[in-house]
């Protein structure tokens, strides 16, 4: 695992925006650098702790690619306090980072295997930086399957992207929406109906879920319909990461905490976990 | 089409995967190919549900018009699925639209043949019903997470 980039865990870089970008109606992408520190090193999978000055501090995964070094990238949905103040920052504006925290996806489990990635909404963000390297690194891997639902076309995150890596002939790249109006061709339905639309031997893969927890749950069950053990299966968890460190309990999900020990779990080690509606 | 010709193609399509062959012979005869170009509907809402689809090519919209927001898709099915269940129960009336958008290929089932067989042959019926019934629960499935909005915000 990474270390945290301060010697003091707990206490924020400053860190400056370089880029702001509106990807959905509420959904933006900020790419930012230090000021004057290093820039931290990350895994694809890590969360970093967001501080907006005078408001508060949330996790946020890291959505560039961990390999390009210039910047650190993170695409943020407005749901409350924190992320309503770092909409309103600006190019220029300055924000806190604590961070990379968190064990991140297990890139060296996909190789030599075939890759199905499962993403749901928002949950396309923290897989965007295993994108960027299963792409530079293509033939370190077997068949590479992308598969990304959202809610409607309008919601589609890194549009420009998604149409650039789903012109390459060597991955299948399908994304698919809740519902549509008449001017949309592509797929409708829900994440899962893609999976036999696309090419994987389902005892040489390993799949990586991202995104709201129901969507998992149905994402591990079709999975698992179609021959995928549930060791090769990873999954993402969201809770009220607060420390980030393993120390205040905020994120404690049963025998584990998700900011330490996760966000990145294998599913059969969290499976009876995720099945109790208490946790 | 010669009805060997259409036996091996509906023998291939996955609704009818691994079909005892005596039952295949009692669905090929209230089979035909049917072709519709992209723009064309399949069906319309309230109108007679007298078709099962075998798609074998394209891509179908299943749509639901609402006013002042025109046709909303709610579901798309390809090669390998099939359109239209509506057949199965009276007072047999489509409950949506279903639209190509691009050329489709399908298997068009005669819906009171089918029934028919399957009414004279409970044996054919159940085989059926077993392969339909999978499809139905995978679609409640699919329309509880669409309807769940799990993509929305969260609840504050």
């Amino acid at each position: 695992m990474l270390q945290v980039a301060s010697p003091d865990p707990m206490v924020p870089q400053v860190m400056r925006i370089v880029t702001r970008r509106k990807d959905a109606p509420d959904v933006f992408t900020l790419r930012l650098e230090p000021e004057g520190d290093d820039l931290p090193a990350f895994a694809p999978g890590q969360f970093n702790m967001l501080t907006a000055f005078g408001v508060g501090e949330s996790a946020i995964s890291v959505s560039g690619d961990p390999a390009k070094g210039d910047g650190i990238v993170h695409t943020i949905r407005t749901v409350g306090a924190v992320s309503r103040a770092l909409a309103g920052l600006r190019k220029g504006d300055t924000l806190g980072l604590r961070g990379p925290f968190g064990v991140g996806w297990p890139m060296e489990a996909l190789e030599g295997k075939d890759v199905v990635l499962l993403a749901g909404g928002i949950g396309l963000a923290p897989l965007r930086p295993v994108i960027y390297r299963l792409l530079a690194e293509r033939d370190r891997f077997g068949e590479v399957a992308i598969l990304y639902g959202t809610r409607s076309p309008g919601d589609i995150l890194y549009l420009r992207e998604l149409e650039s890596w789903r012109r390459r002939l060597d991955i299948d790249l399908l994304v698919t929406v809740d519902h549509a109006a008449d001017d949309w061709h592509g797929h409708v339905g829900v994440v899962t109906t893609l999976l036999p639309r696309v090419a994987f031997d389902p005892e040489n893969t390993v799949a990586l879920l991202c995104g709201p927890e129901i969507m998992m749950r149905f994402g591990v069950q079709a999975l698992g319909n179609a021959g995928v053990p549930d060791e090769a299966i990873y999954v993402s968890m969201e809770r009220n990461m607060k420390c980030a460190i393993g120390l205040c309990g905020h994120c404690q999900f049963s025998p584990v905490f998700i900011c330490k020990d996760g966000p990145v779990f294998r599913y059969d080690r969290i499976r009876y976990h995720l099945a109790l509606k208490e946790l | 089409m010669a009805v060997e010709g259409l036996e091996r193609i509906v023998r291939e399509h996955p609704f009818f995967a691994g079909l005892d062959e005596s039952f295949l012979e009692l669905v090929v005869g209230c089979a035909r190919n049917v072709r519709f170009e992209a723009g064309k509907y399949l069906f319309r809402e309230g109108g007679p549900a007298d078709q099962l689809y075998l798609v074998r090519e394209g891509r179908v919209a299943l749509e639901i018009a609402a006013p002042g927001a025109g046709a909303i898709t709610f579901q798309t099915v390809a090669e390998g699925d099939i359109v239209g269940v509506s057949w199965l129960f009276p007072p047999y009336r489509w409950q949506y639209d279903a639209h190509a958008l691009e050329r489709v290929r399908a298997i068009a089932m005669d819906a009171t043949c089918l029934r028919n067989k399957c009414d004279a042959d409970p044996g054919l019926g159940y085989d059926v019903m077993k392969r339909l019934v999978p499809i139905l629960y995978q679609r409640l499935q699919a329309t509880r997470l669409q309807v769940l909005d799990v993509y929305g915000k969260p609840a504050a």
